[in-house]
């Protein structure tokens, strides 16, 4: 079994070519060991008869072609997982990095993970309550959903996506139930890593953490297996300790950016904007491993972070990521510039599971029409604003100047919340109404008239 | 399918999932075959002297070159008997509740597994005589598939001669022989319910009819507006969050076709899911059964291999013609053709094929008419009139209606629902645009209107049309400066607008009443509209302003209609008539 093949014959990029091998699978990993002893690990990503293409992960600094032992292990890329992860700090591919030693594992997975049998699945019904109004009222987060946020450069979703984990982690009135967080970051940057770390001491998880870090300046190519190392892990923990797994995957456009670098690399044709083709297949690789299974106890919940490139919601990385996800929280400059915290565009932001998770029973009867309201009313603002643009506000008619108020109060009210404020939903939707009352009646087409006689002409407290 | 000359070859290289061998080993194109020790399914795509091209429907994940390739003689087929119906099979008709029984909530490669349920006994009625002649797609037995289906086994198309045994009526697994045909060159051939048919090649018809029924869906914006006929194609285009999944599920929920086939290809797990469930509890109207009763859903989740994502769109046209053949209107709903047409370009990438438009092949077009084409009305081999329909989802990147795929899509098809994401935003659903979206059929379909439903019905369409196209070019001017401006009667074309859009085309798929509409309400509902706005129109002509008009509760009435009045209670709608000849008077009355 353990033939080591002495020496290289091409490096180009991140890519090692070998030949003379024998038997290597595809998909395999190869042990890479160099003249002073550095040991680098690899994944065979082309193989034909003689001839294997090897990706390695650390990069191909160091290694020539000449004394290089190259030893195939007969796997895929596996992970040792333990419920003892939590806790630690992993690299990119999860090797321990805070010098608290190896783990021992209980089980070796391997990392591509398996599709889930949409037959085995369970449909996502048990709201999570974050304790943001604009989240909670117009999008709400359902147990097992991947609900991404997607962002801009300088945008708050790294705060955003630590408020949500503080709050639904904290104050969760279930009881008995195990709750863990699973955070992979993939080229980001050494503060935006420290800033989660941070936060998580701060706010008293971090035994309940498992980070898998990729900085910005790691290799490339760990970045393309950090999210499938940290699924594993979460699938793990959820679906074999029975754990409800929140996962925070940032950003998923350096892993986008990693799959284009190493594909033009390989000699691929490029799609969209260069990325190969098959970088949806991909994203739904990564995207479909949240979930709930029939007869088990753990979920996985993902919250994937993307900063569109230039703002553009129309960019493949975007574009792809909302066609295979249940949703998106999509965050406004604009807002931002207004200090409006968070800066959540309602509008294009959705989700998709929320359905079947609100109302009588979940939240409050009312909810799914408070938020149909609210989505149409704050869509005629945007009319009320344009036309204000150019007639003025003093022309407009009342009915628009009353939009207008609307919609300032609800930017700075409904969405709008202190970084600290934790609302819980009935808060959530009586402020709905508090706004939705500065709308005359006739405009509110969205609700039952039951609902209206019950909560419209409510004086607000 | 003979074992003894197997034709094997030797894995030479791989990548993802295109294999190759070194030299042609005698396999044919599109050839299903086996590859490696865990006997993946795979189908020949490309042959050349010194080599031959494989994809692969399982991830290739340990896959070594030097491993063999077994070929099976025939092309990808699907088979075709009782217990297609209430299933859910993956792209190349593997039943995924038979994978999670071996193995569990994750789906293994390699699986070996029956697609359809061999032990099952069904209980046949044989509708043939010993002695008499049939040709293929002559029905032999009926066998009772689910409450709300009865399967009409047939003599397989090509297939002709006498019937020389019969077995009496009884419980038959669908390997046993049923009949015993005599062929014309005398060899005698047992028939069981078992058809294989290859997913790629269309089966035979005696005949393609006009298109003039519709598929009634009890989707305002959809029969009313822009209908679609049985047999039709039609696409709905939109962005993400727009609600194409949620537009197929209403159809397919709702339609009058008999048969639903849902193909699930590349998109979400959660979503199969929650049809498996919300399809399982919901009762057909038409029948009183279970929707499931009627539904076989295909399931190609997006993290599923992509060659068999590209293979179930053809897997389930191919279920979706057998159940036509035996008379039944079937719809499919595909979503989404966008995510099939990007596995054929991820596999065209790994071909290394000179890409056209936006990476995409370009064969792209003539794939998406071949499929597109394999739907229409039909007269049968065996003289039953049957349909396939075909309901594309497209999914256009960026939400850009001029990518290739929803381009291409657009040439090939009759009807065309546009998905607007402004609407959407503002949670207007269904969120089918009324400007951009156009149906080929309605004069096609204007003497089945005019039959069944009333014969005022396309000019009452064609009214609603016009006052909303007013309304758009209307809006254009009080974007600029406001609608306080506008005369009168433009003001009423806004007003009424209004009441077209929020109480007509706006549906509730999650109201009781409203998720499904029949014809009659729908015309009605249009009558009072129309009627509201002639008596309206009257009054402005005499002078009132619109400001008066608005004072009364009426249009607010009429937006609710759809609300108020139960589907089983349609008298009330003639109350309505009433009360805007109130208002009419009224106004009159208190201003004249």
């Amino acid at each position: 079994m353990a033939i080591e093949y002495l020496g290289l014959n091409a490096i180009n990029g991140p890519m090692a070519v070998l030949e003379g091998v024998r038997g290597a699978a595809y998909d395999e990993i190869v042990e890479m060991v160099t003249d002073d002893g550095k040991k680098k690990l690899g994944r065979i990503i082309e193989v034909s008869e003689d001839r294997a293409v090897i990706q390695v992960f650390a990069g191909t600094e160091g290694l020539a072609l000449r004394g290089v032992h190259t030893r195939l292990t007969g796997h895929p890329m596996e992970l040792g997982v333990s419920g003892e992860m939590l806790g630690r700090t992993f690299n990119g591919i999860g090797i321990p990095i805070d010098g608290l030693g190896e783990i021992i594992p209980e089980k070796m997975l391997d990392v591509n993970g398996k599709p889930l049998n949409p037959v085995t699945r369970e449909y996502p019904r048990n709201y999570i309550r974050t304790g943001i109004s604009a989240i909670d009222g117009l999008m709400t987060l359902i147990r097992g959903q991947k609900l991404p946020i997607f962002s801009g450069n300088g945008l708050p979703h790294d705060q955003l996506a630590a408020q949500i984990v503080q709050q639904a982690s904290l104050g969760d009135e279930d009881s008995g139930e195990e709750f863990a967080i699973v955070f992979a970051a993939m080229g980001v940057k050494h503060d935006v890593a420290d800033f989660f770390r941070r936060t998580f001491e701060e706010s008293g998880v971090s035994s309940h953490v498992a980070m898998f870090v990729n900085l910005a300046n790691d290799p490339v190519v760990e970045r393309l297996i950090t999210p499938k190392v940290a699924l594993t892990l979460a699938e793990y923990l959820a679906f074999e300790k029975g754990m409800h797994i929140l996962v925070i995957l940032t950003d998923m456009t350096s892993f986008a950016e990693a799959m284009r670098e190493v594909s033009s690399s390989k000699g691929e044709i490029p799609s969209r904007k260069g990325y190969p083709g098959y970088l949806y297949s991909e994203f739904a690789a990564i995207y479909e491993r949240a979930g709930i299974v029939q007869g088990v106890n753990g979920s996985v919940t993902q919250i994937p972070i993307l900063t569109m490139p230039n703002d553009d919601i129309t960019h493949p990385i975007p574009d792809l990521t909302g066609y295979i996800t249940e949703g998106q929280i999509v965050l406004d400059r604009s807002l931002n510039g207004q200090s409006v915290y968070p800066p959540i565009n309602v509008l294009p932001s959705l989700s998709r599971l929320m359905k079947d998770g609100i109302g009588e029973g979940f939240t409050r009867g009312d909810h799914q029409s408070v938020a149909n309201q609210l989505f149409s009313c704050y869509a005629k603002v945007g009319d009320a604003r344009a036309l204000a643009s150019v007639i003025g506000e003093d022309e407009l008619s009342p009915l628009d100047k009353k939009y207008l108020k609307f919609g300032r109060e609800f930017e700075r009210r409904f969405v709008g919340q202190d970084p600290y404020d934790n609302r819980n939903i009935i808060q959530t939707l009586n402020i709905g109404w508090e706004l939705l009352r500065l709308l005359p009646r006739e405009e509110l087409d969205r609700i039952d008239t039951k609902i209206l006689d019950q909560y419209y002409k409510e004086e607000s407290v | 399918m003979s074992k003894t000359d197997e034709k094997t070859g030797i894995i030479y290289k791989i990548n993802g999932p295109v294999i190759q061998l070194k030299q042609d080993v005698g396999f044919a194109m599109n050839e299903m075959v086996y590859v490696g020790k865990e006997r993946l399914v795979g189908e020949v795509i490309g042959l050349s002297v010194d080599s031959t091209t494989i994809q692969v429907y399982e991830e290739t994940t340990g896959i070594r070159p030097g491993e063999t390739v077994i070929g099976t003689g025939a092309p990808v087929t699907v088979t075709l008997a009782p217990g297609i119906l209430k299933n859910i099979f993956d792209g190349i008709e593997r039943p995924l509740s038979e994978i999670a029984k071996t193995g569990g909530a994750y789906i293994n490669r390699g699986v070996n597994v029956d697609s359809l349920d061999t032990e099952k006994k069904w209980h046949t009625h044989m509708t043939v005589e010993e002695g008499s002649m049939v040709t293929g797609g002559t029905v032999i037995a009926e066998v009772p598939e689910t409450p709300a289906i009865v399967h009409k086994v047939m003599v397989p198309p090509g297939k002709e001669g006498r019937v020389l045994q019969v077995v009496p009526d009884g419980g038959y697994t669908i390997q046993d022989t049923l009949m015993v045909l005599e062929l014309p060159d005398g060899t005698k051939e047992p028939l069981t319910m078992v058809q294989k048919w290859p997913i790629r090649q269309a089966r035979p018809v005696a005949r393609r009819c006009p298109a003039d029924q519709p598929l009634v869906t009890g989707q305002r914006i959809l029969d009313t507006l822009f209908p679609l006929a049985k047999g039709g194609t039609a696409a709905i285009p939109g962005g993400f969050g727009t609600g194409k999944t949620m537009t197929q599920h209403q159809i397919a929920k709702w339609s009058d076709a008999n048969i639903i086939i849902y193909i699930g290809c590349g998109e979400r797990g959660n979503e199969m899911t929650q049809v498996l469930e919300e399809f399982g509890e919901l009762i057909d109207p038409k029948t009183g059964n279970p929707l499931m009763d009627r539904t076989t859903l295909i399931a190609n989740t997006s993290n599923m291999p992509v060659a068999a994502r590209e293979a179930s769109l053809y897997s389930g046209l191919t279920l979706a013609e057998y159940y036509r053949d035996m008379g039944y209107h079937v719809a499919i709903m595909a979503d989404s053709t966008s995510r099939w047409a990007e596995a054929l370009r991820e596999l065209s990438g790994r071909l290394e094929e000179m890409p056209a438009e936006e990476g995409f092949p370009a064969y792209l077009a003539s794939r998406l008419s071949a499929f597109y084409e394999r739907a229409g009305m039909m007269e049968n081999l065996n003289g039953t009139m049957g349909s396939v329909t075909i309901i594309g989802a497209v999914s256009p990147q960026g939400g850009d209606f001029s990518e290739p795929v929803t381009q291409n899509t657009k040439r090939f098809v009759r009807c065309f629902w546009g998905l607007d994401k402004s609407l959407a935003y503002a949670r207007h659903f269904p969120a089918i645009s009324w400007l951009t979206s156009y149906s080929e059929y309605l004069s096609d379909l204007r003497a089945w209107y005019s039959e069944h439903v009333d014969r005022k019905f396309v000019e009452n369409r064609n009214q609603i049309v016009s006052l909303l196209s007013q309304e758009s070019s209307l809006m254009e001017i009080v974007k600029l400066i406001g609608s306080d401006v506008l005369p009168d009667d433009q003001k009423l074309i806004l007003e009424i607008a209004k009441v077209i859009r929020t109480g007509f085309l706006q549906q509730n798929a999650f109201h009781k009443e409203d998720t499904c509409v029949p014809m009659e309400k729908q015309f009605k509902m249009m009558e009072i509209i129309l009627y509201l706005y002639q008596k309206s129109r009257a009054l402005i002509s005499m002078g009132m302003p619109m400001s008066v008009l608005k004072e009364d509760p009426i249009f607010d009435k009429v937006i609710a209609i759809k609300y108020d009045v139960p589907n089983d209670q349609l008298h009330l709608l003639e109350d309505y008539k009433i009360q805007i000849d109130r208002f009419y008077d009224d106004v009159v009355e208190r201003n004249g």
